[in-house]
């Protein structure tokens, strides 16, 4: 029986590993609630911001104007005056703040236990490599990313990875179920394009860079399993539970180290594949250049680097569409997302020095594996948070 | 153990400023309250249907046996249009609101077909 009502798996079928945040029925609920409501705000109420927008507020531009809009920012400047846009924007905002109050208040009850179980898995060995004294970038100190209190890197207590709990336990709630069980979407889709493009191409040592838990990374290590690969971020916390983790899902090749990715001191031409999931957006303009030509520097030649984000918007993208991918930048915080997608992300990489012919751009789709999830990606269209991805990278 | 304070911690602010849509606060105030609220109850009815389904199944009843109550494949999908209804439910204002901005001939001002009705 598969129902016509789209509806998100229930949060039991999340996927879970040895370091995995215990949630009682209520927490259940409660993130099943959220789901539900982010499909709703997702399938029912935002496409009426489009409806508002052709039927109610470009007439009246046009009429006061006397021409159309010229830029997205125009455009957000018409609709912040729309009660539609007004009521889901509110609702949309309100949303994520209860999935971060839910997780953290899931999370922060058992803060100490998750340090035990990761420090039980992580104690040994010689794959998490911690440093206390790195600065955190000023790109992730100035705003906590998808509002979430603390951000990555905030520790409450010695060996704590409640921030990387919450965030593994509520990835599936914002974006209800559409990354699959693991979350790990993207890295399978990326892993699966690469041996199916480029079955010749075998990496001996992989680079990810801005790793978070490492939910991406792992699908990589599996399917290149005689790889090296290491898994860098700026937080803590996200490593010590990354890597426990990891280690709790039988993969063993990756090594955690926490380093920033502007400045990570490793040889010139020393890796094959140099890799980011979703972290571009997520730095800022002088961050994303050094990073760009530290990967030049770091690939080996014939080495592959790719970096999956949302689509760059180009002249070819609708204001509209620009306007309301622009969201999540200003109202969920994640600020630089807006100026990243209107970089042109080829010059990015010929600046770090790469050719211009060596550039790809490919769009993939999150490899999913919860069958309800398949169902809905055929339907949903949430901007910015589809499972959808514009992949762009060269060969050196 | 380190003791953290669970209840401010788990409802801190993000930083950066908490953008507002409204022109007046008061109502977004209003609106997060509610929402909460609404959360709330769909945690309760879910709870409910929990222990129902408990009771119905084995006539025994721990809250052990709640918390780790796991939906089968049916029972997941009628929680899930359950809490889909329930939202819809509560938003149905909106949901109304595009409609009468989608189809303006249904959206007729009331006032006016009365008059109608009067001439013809």
């Amino acid at each position: 029986m598969m129902s016509k009502e789209n509806l998100p798996p229930v949060w039991n079928r999340v996927g879970k590993h040895g370091v995995f945040p215990e949630a009682n029925h209520d927490e259940i609920a409660r993130y099943n609630f959220l789901a539900n409501l982010n499909r709703y705000l997702a399938t029912v109420v935002s496409p009426g911001n489009k409806i508002a927008y052709e039927k109610r507020v470009r007439p009246k531009f046009q009429a006061e104007r006397d021409r159309d809009f010229e830029t997205r920012e125009e455009v957000r400047e018409a609709m912040k005056k729309d009660p539609h846009y007004q009521a889901w924007s509110a609702l949309r905002r309100s949303s994520m703040e209860m999935r971060q109050q839910a997780g953290r208040s899931l999370v922060l009850h058992q803060a100490n236990e998750l340090a035990e179980k990761a420090e039980r898995l992580n104690q040994g060995k010689d794959t998490l490599k911690l440093n206390p004294d790195l600065e955190i970038p000023h790109y992730v100190r100035v705003v906590d990313h998808h509002c979430m209190p603390g951000s990555y890197y905030t520790e409450l207590m010695e060996g704590d990875v409640t921030a990387a709990a919450n965030y593994d336990s509520g990835l599936f709630v914002t974006t209800t179920g559409l990354l699959g069980r693991m979350n790990d979407g993207g890295g399978r889709a990326i892993s699966q394009w690469l041996k199916t493009e480029h079955p010749e191409f075998q990496p001996k040592r992989i680079l990810d860079i801005g790793c978070g838990l490492g939910h991406n990374v792992v699908p990589i290590a599996q399917a290149y399993p005689d790889a090296e690969v290491i898994a860098i971020d700026v937080a803590a916390p996200m490593l010590r539970y990354g890597h426990a983790r990891a280690q709790d899902l039988g993969v063993n090749n990756i090594t955690f180290i926490q380093m920033d990715g502007a400045n990570s001191g490793f040889a010139d031409r020393s890796f094959d594949w140099i890799q980011t999931t979703m972290f571009l957006h997520e730095t800022s303009s002088k961050s994303l250049h050094r990073i760009g030509k530290e990967i030049y520097r770091m690939l080996k030649p014939g080495g592959l680097t790719l970096h999956i984000e949302q689509p760059q918007y180009s002249e070819d993208m609708e204001l509209y569409e620009q306007f309301i991918r622009d969201w999540d930048a200003y109202y969920n915080n994640e600020p630089f997302w807006s100026k990243m997608h209107d970089i042109d992300v080829k010059e990015l990489l010929t600046k770090a020095g790469f050719k211009e012919e060596a550039f790809i751009q490919i769009a993939v789709k999150a490899a999913n594996d919860i069958a309800e999830g398949q169902q809905a990606e055929k339907t949903v269209e949430d901007y910015g948070r589809s499972p959808i991805w514009n992949v762009f990278g060269a060969w050196k | 153990m380190e003791a953290i304070d669970r209840l401010l911690l788990a409802n801190s602010k993000s930083k950066g400023k908490r953008p507002y849509f409204f022109d007046d606060p008061a109502v977004e105030r209003v609106l997060n309250i509610t929402l909460a609220v609404a959360m709330e109850h769909a945690v309760t009815r879910e709870r409910l249907d929990t222990i129902e389904r408990l009771l119905i199944a084995k006539g025994i009843l721990s809250r052990a046996e709640i918390d780790t109550y796991e939906p089968d494949t049916i029972a997941a999908e009628e929680r899930q249009r359950w809490q889909a209804e329930y939202i819809a439910r509560i938003l149905r204002i909106i949901q109304q609101e595009l409609e009468a901005l989608e189809n303006p001939e249904n959206n007729r001002d009331v006032e006016d077909i009365a008059e109608e009705l009067g001439r013809t």
